[in-house]
């Protein structure tokens, strides 16, 4: 009976129901935590896994050997690579080419590359305006590494200690 | 210039002469209430996105500014897809049918005790036959998509519109009781003489009643089954571009009608809830005198308050689920007002109070 009474009055009195609204009305005057995008940013990790890039040395020869480690470990099979032996006698790629459509971007191939050649930098505001941009053919990845090398190398200082 | 309109003024026959008249005054209401729909659209935005410690719509124009004229236009560009095999003339009348009546209940809203557009002594019954009209607009709606869900859907909101209005009309009854009159302008005269003559106080639980019956009346959360957009579909499934738009204006201008309507029967209207507290000197100065007197700005002070509310209650509440609605409906609103009506009746008749109020 009490139970009763007390629970008459309870939903009577709307008393969970002004407790909602309390708890509603004070995150109307809580500072707003929104991040304002495009002018903002959050930090990001050195470890972020973004658009590829093939790294060059300093003397401008490009690292990658043409193992192809990267593709047998590409768990999506995103990776193309073709082999050819150059005028000089060393092994290079004759094509290499990433479906971005197809990666699942879990840097499997940069873990793997002996040379640290395929890397993952942070970009990751890009988009493709017509079909078969989202192939990355040997040319846009060095293009890329060249652009962001100093960036690729800070990141890669970085997170050095911890591999 | 002016003697020359005045002259072809009054070179017009009478019955011209009060239907311009009259159609001046209602475009004086209604396109004002359009522009407020539009941006209480924003204002919901922006108040339910502060409750969720977010910003809310800030890019279109300044702070945002310009996003419901964004809106409006992207939603004439859109194609009105007719469904197939649909009843073509009630499946465009049905939009017209929600929004009408939600506007034309506001010709006998008394803005002030001089301004309201038909001053009629039944304004009550006419309020409460009106917004009884607009659920036709949902079930011709269903009815003409030729859809299942659409079928369903109306139902659904048809059956909640209807259990509703009988609270709605009760706590109205309530009202009527107190006041002695069906006349709104009369109704709000009772309540003259600042906050404490409210009928807000006498009529509490009505007007408890009264708010939550329109929130339900409006399809609003947290009795927004009929839209239900998360994890069930309403009567307005089938619409789309400017046929849904005009739902959606009927949502709205029906929010601020029922907000209206809270002002006027229970907040007092376009009465200072100060005003008659103060001494007169102080309301004889000008601009000061003038903002804590009565006026049109209480009214429109006290119908965003209301809508406050509204949103308010959007932003924090889950939304019922159909068998507590009905449940809401039937087993508790309704015994509600069906007991403070009786209770009324009683100190009415039997104490002195009765005096005071009537």
């Amino acid at each position: 009976m009490a139970k009763a009474i007390r629970h008459f009055f309870k939903t009577f009195l709307l008393l969970e129901m002004i407790q909602g609204l309390a708890v509603t009305g004070r995150h109307l005057f809580a500072p707003k935590i929104t991040v304002q995008y495009p002018e903002q940013k959050t930090p990001k990790s050195p470890r972020f896994r973004g658009l590829h890039a093939l790294r060059r040395y300093a003397n401008g020869e490009e690292r990658c050997i043409a193992c192809k480690l990267c593709e047998v470990v590409c768990p999506a099979l995103a990776i193309t690579i073709d082999v050819a032996e150059r005028e000089d006698g060393s092994r290079r790629t004759t094509r290499y080419e990433i479906d971005l459509f197809k990666c699942i971007y879990c840097g499997f191939c940069e873990e793997v590359c002996p040379v640290d050649s395929i890397v993952e930098t942070d970009l990751h505001e890009y988009h493709f305006e017509a079909r078969g941009e989202n192939i990355m053919t040997k040319e846009k990845l060095l293009s890329i590494g060249d652009r962001y090398e100093a960036r690729i190398a800070v990141a890669k200082a970085a997170d050095a200690p911890y591999r | 210039m002016i003697d020359w309109f005045l002259t072809l003024w009054n070179s017009l026959p009478d019955w011209l002469q009060i239907g311009v008249w009259n159609l001046l005054k209602i475009i004086v209401v209604v396109l004002p209430l359009m522009i407020c729909v539009a941006y209480l659209t924003y204002a919901e935005r922006k108040i339910i996105g502060y409750m969720q410690v977010r910003i809310g719509p800030n890019r279109v124009g300044p702070r945002g500014w310009l996003q419901p004229i964004a809106d409006a236009l992207k939603l004439m560009m859109k194609e009105i897809v007719l469904p197939t095999r649909s009843d073509r003339f009630l499946f465009l009348l049905a939009p017209v049918l929600s929004l009408g009546p939600a506007l034309a209940a506001w010709a006998v809203i008394p803005f002030t005790d001089k301004l309201v557009i038909a001053n009629i002594d039944a304004g009550l019954l006419y309020v409460l036959a009106l917004t009884s009209v607009g659920v036709y607009g949902i079930i011709v709606a269903g009815w003409a998509s030729n859809s299942k869900y659409a079928f369903l859907g109306a139902m659904r909101s048809a059956a909640q519109i209807v259990a509703y209005e009988i609270a709605m009309g009760f706590a109205l009854v309530g009202v009527l009781m107190v006041a002695g009159s069906l006349n709104l302008v009369q109704i709000v005269q009772h309540q003259a003489g600042g906050l404490h003559q409210w009928f807000m106080w006498p009529l509490f639980p009505l007007f408890i009643v009264y708010f939550i019956s329109g929130v339900a009346e409006t399809n609003r959360a947290p009795f927004d089954v009929a839209e239900g957009e998360s994890e069930i579909i309403g009567f307005h499934v089938e619409y789309s571009g400017m046929a849904f738009a005009v739902f959606f204006l009927a949502e709205y201008a029906n929010m601020i009608l029922i907000a209206a309507l809270t002002s006027i029967m229970f907040l007092g209207g376009w009465y200072s809830p100060i005003g008659a507290y103060l001494p007169t000197a102080l309301l004889d100065i000008p601009v000061i005198g003038w903002l804590l007197g009565d006026g049109v700005h209480w009214l429109l002070i006290k119908i965003s308050i209301v809508l406050f509310f509204f949103l308010w209650l959007r932003a924090t509440y889950p939304r019922y689920r159909y068998d507590q609605i009905m449940r809401l409906g039937w087993k508790v609103l309704i015994p509600v007002t069906l007991i403070w009506v009786v209770v009324i009746g009683m100190v009415k008749f039997f104490t002195p109070f009765g005096f005071i109020m009537s």
